[in-house]
């Protein structure tokens, strides 16, 4: 038998097209490869398989009716995905789960992107056949970052498995038993209490309002009707990569001047990128690691700009405090930068806010720390996520898309393209490799860096400098962190920088992003950032004149003096057991 | 939590050298000891089994064996499997409720009785099924249930 019949012959039928097996682990995968969006609420490529929810059914020849994720393909199966049965099944399970809840759209935080209101649409359902349910728990508002409302959690199990499988907190799991299962935080305590990282991943694959990041909308309004305050807010990389989507651009449409348009017409006074304080954070961050580096102390050296990072290392690696770097995330460097520069130009520290435009949920948390602030004032005030301005852009009514650009407020607004690549993982490497490369006067050319824009969850480059080579690791997922912490541990690897960001791919996949389900689609968000670091005149966040300026007006050198009190911390040993 | 708790509790952590996939004969043992589980208990097992508090949390509230309050010092474990229940458990459960005063616990305020319902304790010919401490008491009236608890109450006080 020649080899090219045998490939035709490794097919299955699905509604009477032939569709070729790939090595798929699933039925489900080969039936979306033949562009049939079958639904589910608790299957995820990148989480362990559930078959919980009973929506991705098909009626197999010979099989009967099966969940497609639990089914591995095999030659020559017939697949019908939308029997009148199947779908009368479907319309039951989505009737019964939309019984059991508090399902109130209007008024629900995932309003027009929840998977339980688009699944009913795609379904057709007009109307509840079964009567509702009267249990209604309260909500848990205990966390500074996620707001957990368990009467409209439909049990699907994807945020236990996300918080297990690929971040390795393992804050919340299944409690109690047949109708009074819940999912709840350890122990049945509060968010606050427990665990929780606050990367909010579980908040992204939640399908319905269960878990939501915190919003602080109504505060941000507050500030901005209040005419004796000054507003200044900051816009993280990844936010401009993103919010397009909310207005049908593509993942990746860098939007930038919108965005600084429409803050501009909700009120702020000063519209600040936070990529200028991430040159800020490198030219800091870089120095530091030559430093460290030089006297091989405190080595290897972690990142410290993801504060869900932080939290996990101070929680479960405390041991480590020593070797994350002791710079400021850029959100909290521009914070106290911006406060310090309006106090020292004659303002009071009262008089004015920072708000800051995040694609998180753990920068709402780090921003409430307790260092973070000076003469009780926190120095960044309010954190919005993504989808919180869009929804601010939205209630003013502003016609996004067909704004005209305008440019960020200066100083603090100019950036390199070094500051943009903050926002996907692997970005900050590289960004500290632009620095350290010049500095150790490194022939540029002979350094590539496209290993680090892969969609791989651990990405490594090493460095020739002189005779000795520096081991760079970047990593996304805090699953993978963890795993690498234990492999140094045991002397498997060996690294002296190390990247991390709690969310897989980094900040473009943050939770406070529009939802993505795809890998893909948060690359295009990464690609977005590479474009925008070529369009800029800069690249390296050395050749920040405004950040030199900084350290001009400040009266100090790179990590000295008011620079080393404005831009440095320190962390807290946080392990439970001791 | 005390150092000679943590000690007991490891003890028996040892005995089962520390896995995971025995969290249930763990949790079995260390209910034995404290007759519940307490919530500093099962974190501490998560500690040592290494892995989250949130599963042990999980595992122990799944498993009707298994009680994160306090139990009372006699269990009285009414069966309202079909057959008793046709023979009219449910007024020798609120019997139970009305004389021990248990609205929103199943433990009664003074700590001596817990109530628990079971589904079926396999002996359908002596319906309705009731078993104390232990001993069983075969075709239960509600007469006979309120003396039960009025005799070990007795018995408690002296």
């Amino acid at each position: 038998m020649s080899k090219d019949i045998k490939e035709t012959e490794n097919f299955i039928t699905i509604e009477n097209i032939k569709v070729p097996i790939e090595g798929e682990k699933n039925l489900l995968v080969l039936i979306r490869k033949a562009n049939i969006e079958i639904p589910t609420f608790c299957y995820h490529s990148n989480l362990s398989t559930y078959g919980a929810c009973r929506l991705c059914l098909v009626d197999i020849e010979g099989m009967g009716i099966q969940a497609s994720c639990s089914i591995k393909p095999k030659v020559g199966m017939k697949v019908k995905v939308h029997t009148a049965q199947i779908r009368e099944m479907r319309r039951v399970n989505v009737e019964l789960l939309l019984a059991s809840g508090y399902h109130e759209c209007t008024t629900c935080s995932k309003n027009t992107f929840c998977k339980l209101q688009s699944l009913a649409r795609q379904l057709g359902i007009k109307e509840i056949r079964f009567k509702k349910t009267e249990k209604k728990s309260p909500r848990d508002l205990s966390s500074d970052a996620i707001v957990r409302d368990p009467s409209k959690c439909i049990l699907c199990g994807d945020c236990i498995r996300m918080c297990e499988e690929v971040q390795a907190v393992g804050a919340i799991d299944f409690a109690f038993r047949g109708s009074d299962t819940e999912v709840v935080p350890s122990l049945n305590k509060n968010l606050k209490d427990v665990e929780c990282v606050y990367c909010g991943q579980c908040t992204r694959v939640c399908p319905t309002g269960a878990l939501s990041p915190k919003s602080e909308v109504s505060k941000i309004w507050a500030d901005l009707h209040d005419k004796k305050r000054k507003v200044a807010v900051q816009i993280a990389p990844a936010v401009r990569v993103a919010i397009g989507e909310k207005y049908d651009l593509a993942p990746g449409k860098s939007t930038t001047g919108l965005i600084v348009t429409a803050l501009k017409m909700l009120g702020f006074d000063y519209v600040y990128d936070s990529s200028f304080s991430a040159d800020l954070t490198i030219v800091e961050e870089a120095n530091e690691f030559l430093d460290r580096f030089t006297k091989n102390k405190n080595m290897p050296q972690y990142t410290s700009c993801c504060p869900a990072w932080i939290r996990f290392v101070e929680q479960f690696y405390p041991e480590l405090n020593k070797n994350l770097s002791t710079c400021k995330s850029p959100q909290q460097m521009l914070g106290a930068l911006v406060k310090e520069d309006f106090v020292r130009k004659g303002g009071k520290r009262k008089d004015i806010s920072m708000i800051s435009v995040m694609p998180c949920s753990a920068k709402k948390h780090e921003a409430k720390r307790e260092e973070f602030s000076k003469e009780q004032y926190a120095d960044v005030d309010h954190v919005i996520t993504t989808v919180g301005v869009s929804r601010m852009i939205d209630e003013m009514g502003i016609d996004f898309r067909n704004l005209k650009p305008s440019s960020f407020d200066l100083p603090f607004g100019f950036k390199t393209g070094a500051g943009v690549l903050f926002g996907a993982s692997g970005g900050v490497t590289e960004a500290v490799i632009r620095y350290v490369a010049e500095k150790l006067a490194l022939k540029e050319d002979d350094i590539d860096c496209t290993a680090l824009r892969t969609i791989d969850g651990v990405k490594e480059i090493n460095l020739k400098v002189g005779k000795k080579e520096v081991k760079i690791a970047a990593v996304s997922g805090l699953k993978n962190a963890k795993d690498l912490i234990e492999d140094l541990k045991s002397g498997k690897r060996h690294y002296d920088f190390i990247e991390v960001m709690a969310c897989p791919g980094g900040c473009v996949g943050g939770a406070g992003q529009p939802v993505y389900s795809k890998v893909k689609h948060r690359q295009k968000r990464a690609e977005g950032l590479y474009k925008a670091d070529v369009t800029l005149e800069l690249h390296k966040s050395q050749e920040n004149h405004y950040v030199k300026k900084v350290y001009e007006e400040l009266g100090c050198k790179v990590g000295k003096g008011l620079a080393h009190e404005l831009f440095h911390t320190h962390y807290t040993d946080r392990k439970k057991h001791k | 939590m005390k150092t000679e708790s943590q000690e007991k509790i490891s003890k028996i952590l040892e005995n089962y050298s520390y896995k995971p996939e025995k969290l249930i004969p763990i949790l079995q043992k260390v209910q034995d000891e404290y007759n519940y589980l307490p919530k500093d208990v099962m974190d501490f097992i998560a500690y040592k089994l290494n892995i989250p508090s949130a599963r042990v949390f999980g595992v122990a509230t799944f498993f009707a064996h298994f009680a994160i309050t306090p139990k009372g010092k006699y269990i009285i474990k009414v069966c309202d499997g079909t057959a008793c229940h046709v023979k009219k458990s449910e007024a020798i459960i609120n019997k139970i409720k009305e004389k021990l005063n248990l609205t929103n616990s199943n433990t009664s305020e003074d700590g001596l009785f817990t109530l628990e319902c079971v589904s079926c304790l396999g002996a359908c010919g002596l319906a309705p099924v009731v078993v104390i401490g232990g001993d069983v008491h075969a075709q239960v009236t509600t007469q006979q249930i309120s003396d039960l608890i009025d005799g070990i109450k007795n018995e408690a006080k002296k």
